[in-house]
């Protein structure tokens, strides 16, 4: 088992102090990622999903602090990259070599003042020893694998000469271009268009089966992820309320906000013109949160003196499908 | 187009074009073509949903009606209290007399509310400014929009700041129906929104228009967001009107090549469906420098000779369904099923 | 932020009379907001502290002069600032007082050599009689805020011609400090009214005015100001010359303020909640009134800040090369002439008083509009 795995992520919290309090952004997520393996993690905005890609890098801005371990499985001897400072050479290393990340907007990933070429070549160089000819040559390889036509004229285009489906293939490339072993993909496709977003779904499905590497794919679109991912983590304010296979998460959704979080959305070809099931309010801000349930004001299942008493368990229901409520107790 | 009994808004050959300038002197050098010739009619009480890709001219459109901004050419003829306005000949005193007829939501759920201004100004701002109510009246009119839209009556004097989202959006709706509208333009209304939320405003605006009998056009990105609020649905290709119809024969039996693309690019949170191994390449043309012929045929995989060459008109293929295809009969298109 | 999570802890008791510190934080205007946010920064905060107690000093100097800045003291060319002391020579603890100084000319430099005699001791006083004046034209008094009986005091020391420093400094400030505020608010008007015109009308009206700011944009200004001020008459009142300097500053200054309004203006025009108030039927006044002005008056705020600081260093650099502000008017420039040369900066340091002051002043002036650009969004993090 433990061979399988490529990243563990064990009781992570990453908390922001700030002046109204302390902001549990992510409060105890464990998560593992199998080899070769695409993970989904889905939820609403602000539950803490990019918190999570970040911390995995130690990218999280100022005063966040990262507790907990995240063991890296890629080279010889496990890594925890939690206890690496973050600006080390350790984790630098690592990030772009062995876990590289692509993120939402790729107008914000790239320098508008150089090529795209220039700056895919010089992330190649800084982990390996290439001569510059090479590296382009590297260069424009790449971006001929995400389907950027003619990539000898677009190798040296600026950044704003590229629409947004062609830049976040550039983004693609430039993450692929040194073959990490995990690919953190932080809502890669919401800023696009549906036939754009198809386009780049289909080009990240090929090359995970050809460089058999595993992706963290984080995203809200329940549609996004069903046709993704192989396990699925739902997160709710900070915390992974429900853990499976896409099966499991798709046709036996288990946690009332799973459930609730399906019906909610419309279905395509569902021509009944009804009400949608909503749920109530919003999502809060997990400021100085009460140890309790965080779906619990939201839910229609609550039980008044469990849900609101302590902070549900991750319960095993059947083989590899985990849920955080107190109905499967 | 006509189908006999009379829409309470009919829009003719609208166009927005913008000029490109260049050069010191500002010279005119082209237009961006951001909607070019479009019609359409929606009847009282029914919702017309509008997709298509960004930049296609969505917003545009929707703005030019309002007149928020001033059209190149065409009509928008709004019926009501069986009066007819062409709403792009009035003047801007006339104008201001129609306004309260027409009114529009907002997708960025935090540029449209003032962030100077509390809910009770906000949403009692029509009323002031048309004169309806003012003072305790005034203030207790907003009380019963804000009950309306499912707002607590004790947030009437907080801030936008105060709020998420979903209940800034409330507060827009809130505004929007206030001077008891027949048409709402809503633009993007859900977009910006979680998806729990999303459900529901889309709820929301159901409720309201069986109520007030309202009549929508709803801009919207999202294909199953579409198809789950429209009567009808028009598709727009870069500043174009390329399909019309009715929602479930669009959905399931689509008349253009480029609706199918559309309906076949979503990912559906459904095993049973997954995404279909044949996609649209290549991206959407710039509107100031559209193709020759049919603006979609470099993506078209049914594209023929023709296409480069004629633009399509849109033609009636019956049941009250147009298509701009030139095969429009002869192709079987894949709708999205079930 | 959120509503739903603060419902469950709220103590809104049953009439509403208790109000928590979240409600009052979302019944909280803008500029609430604004304040409470520029609150949190302290280096602003505290430079609008000096900045107010400056700009008061030059409102009132002739209270807080101890001399008429045009007195010449003879017996005191050139002398260095004094010290004010606690402790005198034989270790007594006293009230703050000065020494007695005498001088005599060292005859291998040439210079006058000021020692201080610990034998005199003259204590500060505190609102004497001392010289008359008439403030602002409209009284006369003759109640100074310190001085020394019998003797004089000199805290920055003196000029060549023996005239009091601070004194001269503190009535300089008049000239240099509200100049500034004169430049900024011609410029703020011409700005204003001529941006707004470009960005509402639009159109030809709009492109003749943004070429005419593009082009004084593009000139050089110090050569620009040099040759206009120079073209101010000789004969000219000191009141003539001033309001002659300030139109010459605001006239490059208003091009700038021109671009921001009118960028503001159309970035405004085009939001949401401005069509929204069109759509609702708000008239073109209506909108401007409620909705732009409000709109970028925080922006407006913030630029003029950082205009003061700029209009203050032109006037006292022109005034330094001589064609600002003459004598008999003092400015921080004019008095800055006398520490136009390296020898006598090294032999006499205190000339560069002026100097000092205004580095201080363009800082202050900086601090607060680093804060209020910070607070003009106040619901960025
Ligand atoms: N730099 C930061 N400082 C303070 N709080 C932060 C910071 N970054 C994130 N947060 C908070 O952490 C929580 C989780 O944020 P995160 O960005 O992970 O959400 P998300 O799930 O990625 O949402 P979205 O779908 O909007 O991207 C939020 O409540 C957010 O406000
Ligand atoms: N003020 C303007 N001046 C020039 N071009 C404009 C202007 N406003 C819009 N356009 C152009 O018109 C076209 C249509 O824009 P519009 O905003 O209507 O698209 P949209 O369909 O609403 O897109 P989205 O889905 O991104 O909101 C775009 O190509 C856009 O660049
Ligand atoms: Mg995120
Ligand atoms: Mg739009």
């Amino acid at each position: 088992m433990m061979n399988d795995v490529l990243l563990e992520i064990k009781n992570l919290r990453t908390y922001f102090k700030l002046h109204e309090g302390i902001l549990k952004a992510i409060d105890g997520v464990s998560l593992a990622i199998g080899r070769n393996r695409v993970l989904g993690i889905v939820g609403e905005s602000g539950c803490g999903k990019s918190v999570t890609a970040r911390s995995i890098l130690k990218l999280v801005p100022a005063p966040g602090k990262i507790e907990g371990e995240i063991w890296f499985h890629g080279g010889e001897k496990p890594v925890n990259l939690a206890a690496l400072p973050p600006t080390g050479n350790a984790i630098r290393d690592i990030r772009g070599r062995e876990i590289a990340m692509i993120f939402q907007e790729p107008m914000a990933a790239f320098s508008p003042v150089h090529t795209i070429g220039d700056q895919i070549s010089e992330a190649i160089q800084t982990h390996q020893s290439l001569p510059k000819p090479e590296a382009r040559g590297r260069t424009i390889e790449m971006l001929k694998q995400v389907g950027i036509p003619i990539p000898e004229r677009r190798v040296d285009n600026y950044p704003h000469q590229m629409s947004g489906g062609m830049l976040q293939r550039a983004m693609i490339a430039m993450a692929l271009s040194l073959r990490p072993k995990l690919l953190i993909a932080d809502e890669p496709t919401t800023a696009l268009d549906v036939t754009i977003q198809a386009q780049i779904l289909r080009l990240m499905k090929r090359l995970q089966a050809e460089l058999g590497m595993s992706i963290i794919f984080i995203t809200h679109d329940l549609g996004v992820i069903a046709n993704m991912a192989d396990d699925v983590a739902v997160m709710y304010l900070g915390r992974v309320v429900e853990y499976g296979t896409v099966r499991q998460i798709f046709e036996n959704p288990q946690h009332p906000y799973t459930q609730a979080l399906m019906q909610s959305i419309p279905k395509l070809g569902s021509k009944g013109r009804g009400r949608l099931a909503s749920i109530e309010g919003t999502v809060p801000v997990p400021l100085d949160p009460p140890r309790r349930c965080g779906f619990a004001d939201r839910c229609v299942h609550f039980i008044p003196g469990r849900c609101d008493a302590d902070v549900p368990p991750l319960i095993d229901t059947e083989a590899g499908h985990q849920v955080r409520c107190i109905l499967y107790e | 187009m006509q189908n006999g009994s009379k829409a309470l808004i009919e829009v003719r050959g609208l166009k927005k074009y913008f000029p490109i300038q260049e050069g010191l002197l500002r010279r005119v050098v082209g237009h961006v073509r951001a909607v070019d010739d479009v019609s359409f009619d929606i009847p009282a009480g029914k919702t017309l949903g509008l997709v298509g890709e960004s930049g296609c001219g969505k917003t545009t459109l929707g703005r030019c009606i309002v007149r928020a901004m001033e059209p190149t050419a065409g009509e928008v003829i709004l019926r009501v209290n069986d009066q007819e306005f062409d709403l792009t000949k009035l003047s801007a005193k006339e104008l201001r007399a129609v306004r309260p007829h027409i009114q529009m939501v907002f997708q960025d759920p935090y540029l449209s509310l003032s962030p100077r201004k509390t809910v009770l100004n906000i949403v009692g701002e029509p009323l002031y400014i048309n004169k309806v109510a003012e003072g305790r009246a005034l203030e207790q009119r907003v009380r019963d929009l804000m009950d309306l839209v499912g707002l607590d009556v004790k947030y009437l004097n907080r801030y936008p700041h105060a709020f998420s989202g979903g209940q800034r959006q409330r507060i827009g709706i809130a505004r929007a129906i206030s001077l008891n509208p027949e048409l709402i333009i809503c633009d993007e209304p859900v977009s910006a929104l979680d998806v729990s939320v999303q459900a529901q405003i889309l709820n929301l605006l159901q409720d309201l228009q069986r109520e007030f009998n309202l009549t929508y056009l709803f801009i919207a990105h999202d294909l199953s967001v579409v198809e789950h609020i429209s009567d009808r649905v028009a598709v727009m290709y870069v500043g174009k009107l390329i399909e019309i119809g009715d929602t479930e024969e669009l959905f399931q039996k689509p008349r253009h090549p480029y609706t199918e693309a559309l309906l076949s690019a979503i990912p559906r949170p459904d095993l049973s469906r997954p995404m279909k191994e044949v996609t649209l390449e290549g991206e959407v043309p710039s509107p100031a420098n559209p193709p020759s012929g049919c603006y979609f045929h470099p993506r078209c995989p049914y594209a023929k000779d023709i296409c480069k060459h004629e633009a399509p008109p849109l033609v009636d293929m019956g049941n009250n369904h147009f298509s701009a295809c030139h095969f429009a009969k002869e192709l079987d298109l894949q709708g999205v099923g079930e | 932020m959120d509503a739903t999570k603060d419902s469950a802890q709220k103590s809104i008791t049953g009439r509403g009379t208790e109000i928590t510190a979240e409600e009052r934080y979302y019944m909280a205007s803008q500029s609430q907001l604004m304040w409470r946010k520029f609150r949190k920064h302290r280096l602003a905060l505290i430079s609008t502290v000096f900045l107010i107690a400056i700009y008061f000093l030059a409102f009132t100097y002739e209270f807080w002069a101890p001399y008429e800045m045009q007195t010449q003291h003879e017996d005191y060319l050139t002398a260095p600032p004094m010290v004010i002391r606690f402790v005198d020579s034989e270790g007594n603890l006293r009230a703050p007082f000065v020494y007695g100084t005498s001088n005599e000319l060292n005859m291998d430099t040439f210079t006058r050599e000021y020692v201080e005699d610990t034998s005199q001791i003259y204590p500060i006083q505190f609102f004497v009689r001392g010289q008359e004046y008439s403030f602002w034209g409209l009284f006369k008094s003759d109640l100074h805020f310190f001085g020394v009986e019998n003797s004089k005091i000199f805290l920055l020391g003196t000029d060549g011609l023996g005239r009091d420093l601070l004194s001269r400094v503190l009535a300089g400030s008049r000239i240099s400090l509200t100049i500034g505020l004169v430049g900024v608010f011609l410029a703020f008007t011409l700005g204003c009214v001529l941006g707004g015109i470009s960005g509402y009308f639009g159109g030809a009206t709009d492109t003749v005015i943004q070429r005419v700011v593009e082009f004084l944009i593009s000139l050089p200004t110090t050569p620009l100001w040099l040759a206009l001020s120079a073209a101010v008459p000789p004969r000219w009142s000191p009141i003539q010359v001033y309001f002659a300097i300030s139109i010459i500053l605001s006239i490059f200054g208003w091009a700038g303020l021109a671009r921001v309004v009118r960028g503001k203006l159309l970035e405004l025009r085009e939001y949401d909640y401005v069509i929204s108030a069109r759509l609702a039927g708000g008239t073109d006044g209506y909108i401007i009134f409620s909705h732009l002005l409000p709109g970028f008056m925080s922006y407006l705020i913030v630029h003029l800040t950082m205009a003061i600081p700029g209009m203050i260093l032109a006037e006292t650099a022109l005034s330094f090369l001589g064609l600002g502000i003459r004598a008999p008017a003092v400015s921080w420039g004019t008095l800055m002439q006398d520490a136009q040369n390296v020898r006598s900066i090294a032999i006499h340091p205190w000339l560069l008083a002026p100097g000092i002051i205004v580095i201080f002043v363009v800082l202050f002036f900086n601090f607060i509009g680093d804060g209020l650009r910070d607070a003009a969004d106040p619901y960025k993090l």
